[in-house]
């Protein structure tokens, strides 16, 4: 079976957002970019399945500038086989990546998707549900654990009250929540066996895909900032002040 | 156009966040309908109808809805969708799991996690854990949105709004549900308790949370924790308030042991009063809390479950 993940590149999760003075966006010259830590979690699970026979290849696809082709690089780096680029500057937004990764997916014909529930620079959490609908697929959102078997998936999900079991027909997308595994580091020797790894660059139109935005960002501001407080020496004036000043118990 | 709430319920009532969906709805339209799609869910259905703004219930019976998969309650909203200008659902696991398969099916984008509406088509939303608020527009022909709850204030109840029985689509047969394993608690519910008590990493284990519980319970609270709490195995995963965890806005927030780091910060900020506990005095937490007070957590929580209980 082959599996297809899609890795997003994204602002490094340690980097401080700053937003544009124009108010057109965050600043995102001369920072620090990265793979969107679901998709890490996405890539570390199919090649934990590759690991175990239960895949056979592990495509890793991105869509977005040149510079995506890292991101593929650290996926193959971790143990895909190979990659798929659709490269383009234009801003991408969710559904327009679910259209993307499905011409791709009608074009490999991969058993599984898995993606990150969501990516931490727009925090949609939506392409993996937008996929599996355009597929008419099944979906296992935030798995927590995955089990393949004969043509079924197993899929331990988690929501609002704790956890639920669903089994779903295959082929599935599978969107990754944090406590599905904790994926590896790339070791020197393949971080260098990567860069001989193919990568297969697209374009949209190639794939026949429109991938105009479908929501306009008219402003991006800075969130109103809360104020620090004080600090209280005992627990007395704690009790007090929460008491007496926020009458809050 | 009227707008359509799609409704997460237990068969018995609907989710306590369709009350803040409803109150966003509002702000659309005057007209506003709420899908309420189940198995022996007639008395959902009701208590949809009792919510204040609601004008008309749709109450559909049809097993395929019984445990709320996406696969088989995404075709019945998109044949709903046409007549209606916007779908709502709140951003909890179900909006999340099931609006971005609907918008898809739509061919719409998705409004996701909206924390106010300027206008029917334009909305906030946080990006980036809420370092950044980005106001978006939408031309899309329906617009399908999630809703931060704690963002919109639930409407009331003694409404009597009217209900349409209307018929299912049945199941598509691409998943089933196998069970829940859900953390039974007899705690308020996170999102909705006006205090809550969440503990860190410098609890240090999961049996140190008895303290953190201790003092919930003397103070009514819901129990949460950090994203670092329930990564170390000290807690279930619903505990987890943040960016990827729950989104609370109580009325007091208590942070013990908790550092602050930014995705769980974006989960809690906007809580009216927080206070934190943490024996480094330059931890981010007390950045944003009102009051703090430095020092070791297992001498300060007992001694304040203590305090809080006299009169």
């Amino acid at each position: 079976m082959k599996v297809l993940v899609a890795v997003k590149r994204v602002i490094d999760y340690n980097v401080k957002i700053r937003v544009k003075a124009d108010n057109t966006g965050v600043e995102t010259a001369n920072v620090k970019m990265s793979m969107n830590p679901f998709d890490e979690i996405a890539v570390e699970e199919a090649i934990r399945m590759k690991e175990k026979g239960a895949a056979t290849e592990i495509i890793a696809f991105s869509a977005g500038p040149a510079q995506c082709q890292e991101t593929i690089r650290t996926a193959l780096a971790m143990g895909a086989d190979r990659g798929i680029l659709v490269q383009t500057d234009a801003e991408l937004q969710p559904l327009a990546v679910a259209k993307l990764l499905k011409a791709v997916v009608d074009k490999e014909q991969p058993g599984l998707v898995i993606v990150g529930k969501q990516a931490i620079d727009d925090d949609s959490n939506a392409t993996g549900q937008m996929l599996a609908a355009l597929l008419g697929w099944s979906q296992g959102t935030f798995a927590n654990k995955l089990n393949v078997a004969d043509g079924s998936i197993e899929v331990k999900r988690e929501v609002d009250g704790g956890l639920e079991n669903i089994k779903l027909k295959m082929p599935a997308v599978i969107t990754t929540d944090l406590r599905l595994n904790e994926p590896r580091y790339a070791s020197l020797p393949n971080i260098m066996k990567a860069k001989k790894k193919p990568i297969e660059t697209l374009a949209p139109d190639a794939l026949g895909v429109d991938v105009a935005p479908r929501l306009k960002v008219l402003k991006v501001e800075e969130p109103p900032k809360r104020k620090a407080g004080i600090k209280v020496k005992t627990v007395a004036e704690l009790v007090d002040k929460l008491k007496n000043e926020a009458g809050v118990i | 156009m009227a707008v359509l709430v799609v409704a997460a319920h237990d068969n018995k009532s609907v989710r306590a966040n369709v009350a803040n969906a409803v109150a966003a709805a509002t702000k659309l339209d005057s007209d506003v309908h709420v899908l309420v799609a189940g198995k022996d869910c007639g008395e959902a259905a009701r208590s949809a109808a009792a919510l204040q703004g609601v004008t008309k219930v749709l109450h559909v019976e049809d097993a395929a809805y019984a445990n709320w998969l996406a696969e088989d309650i995404a075709p019945l909203v998109v044949k709903l969708a046409p007549n209606y200008s916007h779908v709502v659902m709140a951003a909890d696991s179900v909006g999340k799991n099931v609006a971005p398969r609907v918008a898809a099916l739509l061919d719409v984008g998705q409004v996701s996690e909206a924390i106010q509406i300027v206008s029917p088509d334009t909305f906030v939303r946080p990006i980036y854990a809420g370092n950044a608020m980005a106001t978006v527009q939408s031309g899309d022909k329906v617009k399908v949105l999630t809703i931060r709850p704690t963002n919109f204030k639930a409407v009331g109840t003694g409404g009597s709004a009217p209900i349409e029985q209307i018929g299912g689509e049945g199941g598509k047969g691409l998943s089933s549900y196998v069970g829940a394993e859900l953390s039974k608690s007899e705690r308020p519910e996170l999102t909705s308790a006006k205090i809550v008590v969440s503990g860190g990493r410098g609890m240090g284990s999961g049996e140190n949370f008895k303290i953190i519980e201790a003092l919930a319970d003397k103070l009514g609270a819901g129990v949460g924790a950090s994203r670092a709490a329930v990564d170390a195995g000290y807690v279930p995963n619903d505990y987890q308030v943040g960016q990827t965890g729950k989104v609370v806005a109580p009325d007091l927030y208590i942070a013990v042991g908790i550092s602050g780091a930014i995705q769980h910060l974006a989960g809690m900020k906007d809580s009216k009063t927080i206070v934190a506990i943490n024996k480094d005095e330059e931890a981010p937490i007390f950045q944003v809390a009102d009051y703090g007070i430095v020092g070791d957590l297992f001498q300060i929580v007992p001694e304040l479950t203590a305090a809080v209980g006299k009169k």
